[in-house]
């Protein structure tokens, strides 16, 4: 068995695998002790990456061969690559040739390697001279970026993991780490534990799992950060808590500043933000007064139409306080993606050029084009994400190369993306998934290796620099991106005019290693003298002495600061800005006196809800990777829109009712479910419901685009990136009385196949989910492949035809002859139920509810748990919520690691006694629940409040 | 004074139950005599079967035994069949086997002269080993054939069919059901719950040959038969061949005695000849609305009513019958009411359970129940039948409805 050390492919925390393999199939994954990162840990998805590239998923989910598809909307054939790259380059040409440069459009992604993202770079702006390339960066980092441009002068998180364990308060702000960065908070939650001194301060429209281990909690209005902020500062003011000599030592602009928060006074924030005054001052004490105060942010301030003044105006509290450059203190941006970092380090975004230079400086243009070798690199800004999308449905972009990333799936307003989508003469998706909604647009789809496959660089929250290594060969016909991207290129120079007879620009030797550290070492070289220099470092040194931090000058190799003595020298800069020097051309961080603007949207008469997006614990994204194992939707099963118990009860709502979730642009449906943690007023659902899981059939015919049919374009002015995080809605109770649950296990090399089949049918009805799951419990340690199957959600006005109940059916194996069936085709009545015999009992294995689905109360745990059916029979063919004698279900799982569900726990904890600690301790020594990721501790902490609180209520 | 005299032709059990009836409310009203064809007291014919299956004796399936009418001032003649009525002079005159002639007046006459099995007119259904299944000595020739000889066929995959062919089965032979419909008893059961039928039969080692035409049956030189051919040509051997193809009712007498008769004697509604007011007729000969009925139950009903006007009430009316069917053969539960094939204006409730061999069918017209069809578990079916019957409004527990009175009430 062979081990890789690599890094894992999902969120920014970037942590280190080592990947076990047979040679050629990925048998098993666990997390690198030697990791700066993560030092051994993974979560619950990471834990389980090996699943998502287990032999079966690979046949099933992965696009192995070059397709093109001859008419929209058509079935794709295969392709030689030769033929689909020269397909693609000729109508490159053609369309550069007649519209211009800015006629074609690239928009990449966050999860591309540092190399990929240089070669993609290097395409649009060194060869083909527009600055249309843009990622999904935009939808996640940009404002942080130009937050940290306008005041500390570079892209560069000053802070890192270790500052957790120096830090006395941790400011948490539009962050729910505890789901979207699990490791951090594991390592946030050891940090407290050591240093229970260390106050926690949460500011976020939702009690998040985050906000379970706050000292402080601020349950502030959506939007309304920057009228903290200033509230904050405008009373560290008035305390004399903000520190005028570091002020005036190291920054600029703040009288502007002080004038701006000057009317931000505590009733006015109060109101505002909706919390109470008393808890302003508490937050704004606990940061100005704390010996080192980190704070943590993420979407919340990122995904806002005043983004980059949400960055700008935390940060100003960092200046005035003096909470930075020193350990534990800082503005900490926890970057969504695995390498968002890297991407903006080679200028991979419409506004940027390679190493943190500006398009806007005519200076670092022509470093750039010197460095490429070509006459100019151009100067009209690029069109961002939002902006891409417009032109292409506005006719302006014609050609879009889309890679490994989902637009029609993540990107707000899903109309104009799909207008755009279908307007462009020329759409390629290079991908390593068949199955997101964006393939579906695609005239050219190219396959593309991924994680477990790749060869290159990943750039951490932290600046860290760690190698991406293949652990196994490209499945299929499946290439490397860069390799992709470059292939292309060396096409498209021979069919563009090129000023005198140059060497080609991209001479990387296709889909090897020495090619990727070819690309590394070009990139190496453009960052010399940047802020971000790591000329200090080399492809060998990322090897032998593991992950480095930047920046890392040449002059810093010899190991000036990090630990030298250390086995594997720490060679990077732990820490920015201890000098108190900014990356700024006078060397002062600059205040922003940027004022607070309400969201884009506001709440009114009409659309009287806050629409909030974000996270699941366990999902990524769109899903392409984590959507492919049913044991990741154990924790949520299925797409729900989220409301306060009482907005419930205001309109008559029950979980599970179906309700119409109306925006200006669009509208969907879905499941109500109240939940305790919403503010009044606010509606939250997970950014992961695209069409691909969430779907159906609106009146008029078309098809329903997931939650970001209903999000705002709208984006911040700076950093143009959109306001994903608000939007306003209106909630209106759905009466569709016919209901479908379908569900049955699946062969392994089936279940993948089914899961699309059945997608393909979500259209033919007004709503429909539809989502894999599992039964949970311990992961093999062999890592073999998980049971798992598929369950379909639907609902309707009228009964659905006979034919598409028979199709659903056959889908899931209920069209056998001993299935057992009640048929009331009158009254749209329809239950089918299958039981495999094993041995003296049997199980559930599949079943179909037509019209009263109330059975779903005891029958979906029935199947899912495997619960013993044989005494059942026919009772499996009757109606209503009240289960046959002798069924009973084990709650939902809880932690994913080791299954262990909510009854059996409650069970636990019925019998636990002492102090909230101890019984959670004898709970995870018990159950082992929370042991391994621990990403399930918020909520066994909860749980464990939950019963000691109710113990005392019966007490009393 | 002197008592009116009743004379009652077939000593059956619609007859013997009117006579019954009629004693229950006016014990003295009637000298009652009973003329019956058969050597033997009133037995139970439709527990005929379980006796061919050996489940069961003659004994046990005697109705009324010659004590019985003794002790009820009745005077049997059994063994002698009647031959003529005179109308004019009210006389019924009957002769026994040794050719002796039995006279008997009469004020009112029962007709209950039952059916007569219809033999399929082909070549051969004289011959010796060819028989009918009706009474005490079709069975008993077949228990005799079961144990001299090897392979039955029975022509008729109807009830009385398929419970010979059980019990024949049983008694060790080698039985082949020659049917000419597509499946089972089609009168009763739908082609699903057909079909059901046939597997758990054939899982007990019966033949089918469903489809089928005979043509003829051939003999051996003894007269005896030795095969079935069928019109494709096809031959069976059979040593035994058994007519369960339906009944006809037996109308001879009452056509002779210038009834009018149809299928059956046409009676009204309170079961009195079209013709004679004083003659009365109940059971398979009798005709009512159209309907000469086969089963049991509703001669019970029309006995009832027949009863209620001799003993000069003259309140009962007879409306005719819902009727409902069970088969008795141990170990397969069938059940079937009313229009359970469905049709005009009807919406279908289907359940099966192919694990538990069950299929039920329920039937609904304008929110009433109509028909039901159940095989494997007939747990229901009175429930189910009462519920036709009262023709109630079942619309508030339709979707219950397929899951019994238990679960319902449960």
């Amino acid at each position: 068995m062979a081990e890789t050390r690599s890094t894992c492919p999902y969120c920014g925390v970037g942590c280190g695998v080592i990947i076990e393999s047979d040679g050629a199939q990925i048998i098993g994954v666990r997390g690198d002790p030697e990791h700066p990162a993560n030092f051994g840990r993974l979560c619950t998805k990471g834990s389980t990456l090996h699943l998502t590239a287990a032999a079966e998923v690979t046949r099933q989910a992965r696009l192995l061969q070059p397709m093109q598809r001859l008419e929209r909307g058509g079935e794709p054939r295969r392709i030689s690559w030769d033929g689909a790259l020269d397909m693609a380059a000729s109508k490159f040409a053609r369309i550069i040739g007649q519209h211009g440069p800015d006629a074609v459009g690239f928009y990449v992604s966050g999860q591309l390697l540092t190399e990929d993202y240089y070669v993609f770079n290097k395409l649009a702006k060194g060869l083909i001279g527009t600055n249309n390339i843009d990622t999904n960066s935009r939808l996640c980092m940009s404002s942080a970026v130009a937050g940290y441009k306008k005041t500390l002068g570079a892209d560069a998180p000053p802070a890192c993991y270790e500052d957790f364990d120096h830090a006395q308060c941790l400011f948490f702000v539009g962050s729910n780490a505890a789901w979207a960065h699990p490791i951090l908070f594991r390592r946030i939650e050891d940090a407290k534990r050591a240093n229970p001194a260390m106050k926690i301060v949460v500011a976020d429209p939702r009690r998040t799992d985050t906000a379970e281990i706050a000292d402080l909690f601020l349950p502030i209005q959506p939007g309304s950060d920057v009228m903290l902020f200033h509230g904050m500062l405008h009373l560290m003011l008035r305390k004399g808590w903000t520190r005028p000599d570091y002020i005036a030592a190291h920054t600029s602009g703040f009288d502007a500043l002080e004038a701006t928060v000057r009317d931000c006074t505590p009733d006015k924030v109060a109101a505002i933000c909706g919390i109470s005054e008393d808890d302003l001052l508490q937050a704004a004490r606990l940061f100005a007064t704390s010996a080192a105060t980190l704070s943590l942010y993420c979407q919340g301030l990122n995904q806002s139409s005043s983004g980059t003044a949400k960055n700008t105006a935390l940060i100003n509290l960092h200046l005035a306080t003096a909470q930075i450059g020193k350990p534990g203190a800082g503005p900490f941006s926890l970057t969504g993606q695995p390498n968002a970092m890297g991407g903006r380090e080679v200028g991979g975004l419409a506004n940027l050029l390679s190493a943190h230079r500006d398009l806007a400086n005519a200076q670092h243009r022509a470093e750039v084009a010197a460095l490429w070798g070509v006459p100019q690199v151009p100067d009209k800004p690029g069109k961002t994400a939002v902006e891409m999308f417009q032109a292409a449905a506005d006719g302006e972009i014609r050609a879009l190369w889309i890679a490994c990333t989902n637009p029609a799936q993540s990107m707000p307003d899903q109309r104009t993306v799909r207008r755009a989508l279908e307007r462009c003469e020329l759409v390629v998706v290079q991908e390593a998934f068949a199955t997101t909604a964006t393939c579906a647009y695609a005239d050219l789809l190219l396959p593309a290796t991924t994680w477990g496959e790749k060869t290159g660089t990943v750039t951490n929250s932290e600046r860290r620099i760690s190698r991406v290594r293949p652990a196994v060969p490209p499945p299929g016909a499946a290439r490397h991106d860069w390799s992709i991207a470059g292939d292309f290129a060396r096409r498209l120079e021979a069919l563009l005019p090129v000023h005198g007879a140059r060497p080609s620009l991209f001479p990387y030797a296709p889909d090897s290693e020495p090619g990727a550290e070819a690309i590394w070492n070009e990139h190496r070289e453009s960052t010399r003298g940047r802020d971000l220099d790591i000329t200090g470092l080399s492809w060998s040194m990322l090897d032998t002495d593991g992950p480095q931090q930047w920046p890392c000058p040449s002059d810093r190799a010899a190991g000036v600061y990090g630990n030298p003595s250390a086995s594997r020298r720490q060679i990077g800069k732990t820490r920015l800005y201890e000098d108190g020097v900014f990356a700024t051309p006078d060397g002062r961080a600059r205040f922003v006196a940027a004022p607070y603007q309400p969201t884009a949207e506001q709440r009114e008469p009409r659309y009287p809800f806050s629409l909030n997006t974000g996270r699941l614990r366990d999902q990524w994204h769109g899903m392409s990777r984590t959507g492919t194992l049913g044991r990741l939707f154990g924790h949520v099963a299925e797409p729900a829109v989220q409301l306060h118990p009482h907005d419930m009860a205001q309109r008559d709502l029950k979980d599970g009712d179906l309700v119409y979730l109306t925006s200006r642009r669009g509208s969907i449906v879905m499941p109500a479910q109240a939940s305790e943690d919403m503010g009044r007023s606010q509606t939250f659902v997970a950014m992961h419901w695209g069409g691909e899981y969430l779907s159906g059939r609106s009146s008029t015919g078309d098809t329903l685009a997931g939650i970001n049919a209903l999000t705002t374009p709208a984006f911040c002015p700076d950093s143009k990136q959109p306001e994903l995080k608000h939007t306003a809605v209106k909630v209106l109770k759905a009466e569709l009385p016919w209901g479908l649950l379908a569900m049955a296990w699946l062969p392994a090399d089936r279940a993948l196949q089914a899961l699309q089949s059945a997608r393909a049918l979500m259209k033919e009805f007004p709503f429909a989910s539809c989502v894999p799951f599992s039964a949970g419990g311990a992961l093999s340690p062999e890592g073999d492949p998980e049971r798992s199957g598929v369950l379909f959600r639907a609902a309707g006005h009228d009964p659905a035809p006979d034919a598409l109940l028979a199709h659903m059916e056959k889908l899931l194996g209920l069209d056998a002859v001993d299935s057992l069936r009640y048929v009331d085709a009158r009254h749209g009545q329809r239950r089918t139920a299958r039981l495999v015999r094993a041995g003296s009992d049997a199980h559930l294995e599949a079943v179909l509810l037509g019209g009263d689905t109330r059975a779903e109360a005891w029958i979906k745990p029935l199947l899912q748990q495997g619960l013993p059916a044989q005494a059942l029979g026919r009772q499996l063919l009757r109606p209503g919520a009240t289960a046959p004698a002798g069924v009973s279900s084990r709650g939902k799982v809880v932690c994913s690691c080791f299954g262990v569900s909510e009854s059996t726990i409650d069970c636990a904890l019925r019998e636990s006694v002492g102090s909230e600690a101890e019984r959670l301790a004898a709970l995870q020594g018990r159950l082992r629940c929370g042991t391994n990721c621990g990403s399930c501790v918020p909520e066994l902490k909860r749980m464990v409040r939950a019963a000691v609180t109710s113990r005392e209520t019966v007490g009393a | 004074m002197k008592k009116l005299k009743l004379v009652l032709i077939g000593n059956g059990m619609a007859g013997v139950r009117t006579i019954e009836e009629l004693l229950k409310i006016a014990p003295d009203l009637y000298d009652i005599t009973v003329f019956g064809a058969e050597p033997h007291p009133n037995y139970n014919r439709i527990m005929l079967s379980p006796v061919l299956a050996g489940e069961q004796t003659i004994d046990e399936i005697v109705l009324n035994s010659w004590a019985w009418y003794t002790q009820n001032g009745i005077t049997l003649h059994a063994g002698k069949k009647v031959v003529e009525v005179d109308r004019i002079r009210r006389v019924v005159r009957a002769v026994d086997a040794k050719g002796e002639i039995t006279e008997a007046g009469y004020d009112r006459l029962l007709v209950c002269t039952g059916s007569n099995p219809f033999m399929l007119p082909v070549p051969g259904n004289q011959l010796a080993g060819v028989i009918a299944y009706r009474d005490i000595a079709d069975t008993d020739y077949m228990i005799d054939a079961a144990r001299t000889h090897r392979n039955a066929v029975v022509i008729g995959g109807g009830l009385l069919g398929l419970e010979a062919a059980n019990g024949l089965a049983l008694r060790g032979m080698n039985v082949t059901v020659v049917h000419a419909c597509d499946w089972l008893m089609e009168r009763q059961l739908d082609g699903t719950a057909g079909r059901l039928l046939q597997q758990t039969l054939e899982e007990r080692g019966l033949h089918f040959m469903l489809g089928a035409q005979t043509q003829a049956l051939l003999g051996n030189e003894a007269g005896r038969v030795r095969a079935i051919r069928f019109k494709d040509g096809t031959e069976l051997p059979a040593d035994l061949v058994v007519m369960a193809v339906g009944i006809r009712p037996n109308i001879e007498l009452a056509q002779q005695m210038h009834l009018h008769c149809e299928r059956g004697i046409v009676v009204n509604d309170t079961m009195q000849t079209v013709t004679d007011a004083r003659i009365y007729s109940v059971g398979e000969c009798a005709q009512h609305r159209g309907v000469a009925y086969g089963l049991v139950a509703p001669l019970f009903e029309q006995a009832k009513v027949a009863a209620n006007h001799l003993a000069q009430f003259g309140t009962g009316r007879y409306a005719g019958s819902l009727t409902s069917t069970k088969l008795k053969v141990t170990g397969i539960d069938l059940f079937s009411a009313g229009e359970f094939m469905g049709g005009e204006g009807c919406e279908e409730i289907v359940m099966n359970d192919p694990f538990g061999g069950v299929y039920k069918k329920l039937v609904i017209k304008d929110d009433k129940l109509v028909g039901a069809c159940l095989y494997g578990d007939t747990m229901d079916g009175s429930w189910y039948f009462r519920l036709l019957c009262e023709g109630s409004d079942v619309s508030g527990i339709r979707d219950r409805l397929m899951f019994g009175e238990a679960d319902l009430h449960g």
